[in-house]
């Protein structure tokens, strides 16, 4: 299968790419690591006319201690997150979700913010910086803005982002020492969860992001202020769908999905808190 | 568009159209067979190569995205006299092969594994081999091959 044809250009930096996207209006598109991109094209499932590689655009690939949070460049390979000295003391619980993104070849190439602006629910990097209560920073024509996580997520493959936006930076809060963990259930090696949970706990305050539960990834509230209100991990995990849309297909039910993140989120949270 | 890639250690410039997998470049454009393409939906492995000396998987790529690139595959891992490279001699001693048509990604796979984790336990070879399917299922032996060549 090879892509429909498209024209083909390529960006030096954050500013041209910007510049480049705004001069070909809609049907382009920005090609990060590809991996979600190229065999959408393969399929055709989208057709964009021009792609404006930003893959090139190497100083927006650090790791860096911002004081209270960690600043991931948004063309940050998964294995430089999984793999980040850094990151593990800090937001362990992201550099651990990175690791379980598809399999070593995918990230060796995928990017943290190719991974987020394409907005797949069923992916594991929304969920878990959603959780992380994380801010991104986009860049566009008029400047640039931040977006907190929780206000990011619009529907399937639909984020805040404007056609002419890129996601340059994100920005993750130190994680000081809590609990965490990230449960993720597929069937097949390299899968995409069929549902996935990330948590994290300090005390009676925590963060719980569910993986493939609704049309956007699901930050479940009411999990949290079960916790803070006292209650068992158990307990709080019965409220572990409450904030979700859950939709059936081949791979589960609406019920099923609901069982499994009852199930993974009493798990992670047993965890966490251990 | 014109690119330049170097392919086992051999620069070749070529004018691609941007669509062009690095798949299709290196079996058609170079004319080197074999890296395989198993599923051409990213799940399989088959087409693992190594770009700048990572795996990754050629039929997930463009070639354009591998302009400057210094690529390497199952025909660059044997010595110019013939001598096999530890891993095609480990699947071979260790039976790490059926059919073959998995093989050159596996092997491209586990070298990569082995140059980021030189002493991987059992479980570290297969979780860093998840990204390769084995049609004939035959992974005990594969996984055992990766093992044999991480110890020699
Ligand atoms: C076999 C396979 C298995 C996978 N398994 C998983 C999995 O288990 N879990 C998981 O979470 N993911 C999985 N993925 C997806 C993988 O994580 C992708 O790498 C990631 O979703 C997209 O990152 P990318 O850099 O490749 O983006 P691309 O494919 O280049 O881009 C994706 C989309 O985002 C846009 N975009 C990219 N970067 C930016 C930016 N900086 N600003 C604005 N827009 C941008 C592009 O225009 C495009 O629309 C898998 C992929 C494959 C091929
Ligand atoms: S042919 Fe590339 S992953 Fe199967
Ligand atoms: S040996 Fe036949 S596919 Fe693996």
């Amino acid at each position: 299968m090879i892509p429909a044809a498209f024209d083909y250009v390529r960006a030096s930096s954050a500013a041209e790419a910007i510049q480049l996207i705004g001069q070909y209006g809609d049907e382009a598109k920005f090609l990060a690591g590809g991996h979600s991109l190229v065999p959408a094209m393969k399929l055709r499932l989208a057709q964009p006319t021009v792609l404006v590689d930003i893959g090139r655009v190497s100083d927006l690939s650090y790791i860096r201690d911002g004081g209270d949070h960690i600043a991931i460049g948004a063309l940050t390979r998964h294995m430089d997150v999984e793999k980040s000295p850094v990151l593990a003391e800090h937001v362990p619980l992201l550099a651990h979700a990175a690791g379980h993104v598809g399999d070593p070849q995918v990230r060796h190439r995928g990017t943290i913010g190719g991974s987020l602006a394409h907005a797949d629910p069923a992916s594991d990097l929304p969920a878990t910086t959603l959780a992380l209560g994380a801010t991104y920073v986009a860049e566009g024509p008029n400047g640039t803005r931040e977006i907190a996580a929780a206000d990011f997520y619009q529907g399937y493959f639909t984020s805040a982002l404007a056609p002419d936006e890129m996601l340059t930076e994100i920005r993750v809060p130190k994680m000081g020492g809590a609990g965490w963990s990230f449960q993720k259930f597929n069937r097949r090696a390299q899968d995409w969860a069929i549902v996935g949970v990330a948590a994290w706990q300090r005390g009676s305050e925590c963060g719980v992001g569910l993986v493939n539960m609704a049309s956007t990834p699901v930050l479940a509230s009411s999990v949290a202020t079960a916790v803070a209100g006292g209650a068992s991990a158990a307990d709080a995990a019965e409220a572990a769908a409450a904030d979700a849309d859950p939709q059936g297909d081949l791979n589960a039910s609406v019920e099923y999905r609901v069982h499994l993140a009852k199930v993974l989120t009493r798990r992670a949270l047993e965890a966490a808190a251990s | 568009m014109e690119i330049t890639v170097t392919i086992n250690g051999k620069s070749h410039t070529a004018d691609v159209e941007p669509r062009t997998l690095l798949v299709q470049f290196i079996r058609e454009q170079v004319g080197l067979t074999g890296t395989n393409i198993g599923c051409d939906t990213s799940s399989c492995g088959a087409c693992s190569v190594h770009v700048d000396g990572e795996a990754a998987k050629s039929c997930t790529l463009l070639a354009v995205q591998a302009d400057g690139c210094s690529i390497t595959t199952i025909e660059g891992m044997a010595a110019a006299d013939g001598t096999l490279h530890p891993m095609q001699q480990a699947f071979m001693e260790n039976h790490g092969l059926q059919c073959g048509y998995c093989t050159p990604g596996m092997v491209m796979a586990a070298t990569s594994l082995l140059a980021e984790n030189p002493n991987p336990t059992e479980e570290e070879v297969r979780i860093g081999l998840e990204g390769n399917l084995c049609r004939c299922t035959g992974y005990h032996n594969i996984v055992q091959s990766v093992l044999a060549c991480a110890k020699s």
